[in-house]
């Protein structure tokens, strides 16, 4: 299912719209890219379609995905993953913890932790599980933040300049794995961005704000 | 406004409304009406001014009043002065968690049990009388000395000092966290400005603002307070509100009229000082922006901040010292003068919580866990609400807030007795636990606000990313998270309850008994050691609930690094 984004528009209570109303079509599997100078709304426009608006926006437009339109839905029944600057893992569950946390209810029992015994392994965390997630390297914490959203099943992807606190060589490294995860799950994501290497790494449509 | 966020917020501004602003419109209604003469329930139904009259017409009224406002204003502005001095010495020699272990045993510490403590030091016959002789004094018994209960109220002023010093030092610290305080100094120095001359100039008058409020609360506080003015103020003729609490429980009914009449003028007392402080406020600035387009560089600045601090470090070894007067007391068994220490030791008082503090510590424990965990929730509910429906404070609810701790508890407690009284709930638990509430839910309310708002809103936003709705965000994420500010502002809580005297007194009607109704019964010349015992359980209490509220978090979270910071 495709990400389509029809004439969106993020505007202040008191003020004119941040940016000329958006129309883009994202694919399963492709990262499309949205750039632009700082303030612009960048992020308020990924909040839009997560559904994190802070009160005093309002937005308009449509932003369909899977026959349903997301912007009348609370967050939590948007099925749109979200990954940030930081990993923002919850510091007061273990690792594995995290991770049962985005799991779909609809895993129940033994099966649970094998879930998530599984995507510790594909993030390269195996037996990570009891760790506190604050002895995590920066790169640990990035795979463990990934692993979290996708074992919620997400329909869509936002990406909110999650490679920018990495440096140079864990940069390019992160940003692979989370992209071949995105094709391997085959569903549409939206990246935010100041980095033009981000854009070229992710290889779909770009969008300059 | 979100629709969830608008039902939640609309059951916690009912039951606000219900629950506080109501009853404490009530208690001031009513003892407005008795104070010019309406007061059916005693006969009392045409207003006149003739309560007023009787008021002023009681021995010692002038006396009062002005033991109250000296006393009061006094110990505030004092407090003010000691603290600016100590926090401009202590910053960059103490770190703020060694800062906040140090404060804390003096915010814990009840009223009462640290003005109990504080005369079994200063007494003529009291430990340090008793430590510098007859070695030092020549004294072989007591010497005709009015150390405590002086009719100038120096006692009361110590006493109070001990108290506020302590908390305008954590507001203040609070308030330097949100400066770029560093920067400053280093610019004001930079300029040739003093150390000592730059906190005065430059810090200072950004730290004011944002400690306003919590210095109007002190000094209403220390213009109403009963318990402390009991034990150490003089008592005859005592201060306004001693006054007024006794005219209030006389046996004479007739008294109730100008007992209410003399809580409306401590309304007015503390409007008045509150008044006459915002015009100080206003001269010093004038004064102030002249001394400083002056320029001087004020180099002998520094003494002055040795003073402030080294009175400041006293008042603290007094408080301490008040503390262990009264563990050694209660364990004393024959002491006599001018010995410094007891000759011989006893647990017998300890072990016979039969003879009464057993009865009082349940009841004060109940009462404390009751209004705690009800504030608590209700904190929590309010706050919930607030990040639900995405809207920040209005002006009129940090007002709502502060409304109980601005008024003097005279002004409408036995109003709201009357109240209790014809609703039937009057001399009750619920009724107690109601009117602890009052003061209890502010200063949870307060200590928990700004813990909450720094919680980061992306952690919450990657939880709703997760599927998680907005109840399993609250009790998964929000509130384990917050575990430890949870805990603290519940041993606030908690430890104010413990020290609630007068809303107990009034509407326990007499028959309810806690550690501090007590303990304040007890310190006028009733045996030491029995005093002793109950203000250092009294005292214990706060600590206790502190320590738990450190422990619990400690072990749960010993290995969660992201949640071991500094305490908030």
């Amino acid at each position: 299912m495709s990400l389509n984004l029809t004439q969106i528009a993020v505007t202040p209570k008191a003020g004119r719209p941040l940016f000329a109303p958006l129309t883009l079509v994202i694919s399963p599997g492709q990262v499309a890219t949205v750039m632009g100078p700082s303030g612009i709304g960048k992020s308020t426009l990924l909040d839009a379609i997560g559904g994190h608006l802070a009160q005093g926006f309002s937005v308009s437009g449509q932003a369909v995905l899977n026959g349903q339109d997301l912007l009348t839905l609370p967050a939590e029944a948007r099925r749109v993953g979200v990954l940030f600057q930081d990993a923002l893992l919850f510091p007061h569950l273990s690792v594995g913890d995290n991770l049962a946390f985005g799991l779909a209810q609809s895993v129940t029992g033994r099966a649970r932790k094998e879930a998530v015994d599984q995507a510790l392994e594909q993030a390269g965390l195996a037996g990570f599980a009891a760790r506190d997630p604050a002895t995590l390297s920066g790169g640990q914490r990035a795979r463990a933040a990934l692993m979290r959203a996708l074992l919620a099943k997400p329909l869509a992807l936002l990406l909110d300049e999650p490679f920018s606190r990495l440096d140079a060589d864990l940069r390019a490294e992160i940003r692979r794995f989370v992209f071949d995860h995105v094709r391997a799950q085959n569903i549409p994501a939206l990246m935010v961005t100041h980095d033009a290497s981000d854009a070229d790494a992710a290889g779909g449509p770009v969008v300059t704000l | 406004m979100k629709p969830q966020g608008r039902a939640l917020r609309a059951a916690v501004l009912i039951l606000l409304m219900g629950g506080f602003v109501l009853p404490i419109l009530a208690g001031f209604g009513q003892t407005a009406g008795a104070a010019f003469g309406y007061l059916p329930v005693l006969g009392a139904d045409s207003l006149s001014l003739e309560p007023w009259r009787a008021l002023f017409a009681l021995p010692g009224m002038a006396t009062s009043l002005r033991l109250t406002l000296v006393t009061g204003i006094g110990s505030t502005l004092l407090a003010l002065v000691l603290a600016a001095g100590f926090c401009a010495f202590a910053h960059g020699r103490m770190t703020a968690s060694g800062m906040a272990r140090l404060l804390t045993p003096f915010l814990a510490a009840p009223h009462a049990a640290l003005a109990i403590g504080l005369a079994f030091l200063l007494a003529p016959s009291g430990w340090i009388a008793r430590l510098v002789s007859p070695w030092a004094t020549g004294w072989d018994r007591p010497p005709d000395l009015a150390t405590v209960n002086d009719q100038w109220g120096m006692a009361l002023i110590l006493g109070l000092l001990i108290k506020e010093v302590p908390f305008l030092l954590l507001v203040m610290g609070s308030a330097l966290g949100q400066l770029p305080l560093r920067q400053h100094l280093a610019a004001g120095r930079a300029l040739g400005y003093a150390r000592g001359v730059t906190w005065v100039k430059v810090i200072l008058p950004q730290v004011y603002p944002l400690i306003r409020l919590p210095i109007f609360v002190t000094l209403a506080f220390a213009l109403s307070v009963v318990d402390m003015a009991i034990i150490l103020g003089p008592s005859n003729p005592p201060t306004l509100s001693v006054a007024t609490t006794r005219w209030f429980s006389a046996p004479d009914i007739a008294l109730i009229l100008p007992a209410s009449a003399a809580a409306l003028l401590q309304i007015g007392l503390v409007l008045g000082a509150v008044g006459l402080w915002i015009c100080a406020e206003r001269i010093l600035r004038r004064v102030g922006l002249w001394w400083l387009r002056r320029g001087g560089r004020g180099h002998p600045t520094e003494p002055g901040l040795w003073l402030a601090s080294t009175a400041t470090a006293t008042l603290m070894a007094m408080g301490l010292a008040a503390l262990c007067a009264l563990l050694l007391w209660s364990f004393a068994w024959r002491w006599s003068y001018p010995d410094a220490l007891p000759q011989s030791w006893s647990t017998k008082f300890w072990l016979s919580p039969g003879k009464g503090w057993g009865e009082a510590l349940k009841t004060t424990l109940l009462l404390g866990l009751a209004s705690t965990a009800l504030s608590l929730t209700l904190a929590i509910a309010w706050l919930e609400g607030e990040d639900q429906a995405g809207t920040p404070r209005a002006g009129w609810a940090t007002a709502l807030i502060y409304l109980p701790l601005l008024t003097p508890q005279l002004g409408f407690l036995y109003g709201l007795n009357v109240v209790f009284l014809q609703i039937g709930i009057s001399g009750g638990m619920g009724a107690v636990i109601w009117a602890q509430m009052l003061f209890v839910f502010p200063y949870v309310m307060i200590a928990l606000s700004d813990p909450w708002r720094a919680l980061d809103p992306r952690q919450i936003r990657a939880a709703a990313s997760l599927g998680a709705s907005p109840a399993r965000r609250l009790f998964a994420v929000k509130l384990p998270m917050l575990l430890r500010p949870l805990l603290t502002a519940a041993a606030i809580g908690f430890a104010v309850s413990v020290a609630q005297y007068l809303p107990t007194l009034f509407m326990g009607a007499g028959r309810i008994a806690t550690l501090t109704t007590e303990a304040v019964t007890l310190s006028s010349g009733s045996d030491r050691r029995i005093t002793g015992t109950y203000a250092t359980l009294q005292a214990a209490l706060p600590f206790l609930a502190y320590g738990v509220a450190f422990l619990i978090p400690a072990i749960l979270y010993r290995n969660r690094r992201g949640l071991l910071g500094t305490p908030t």
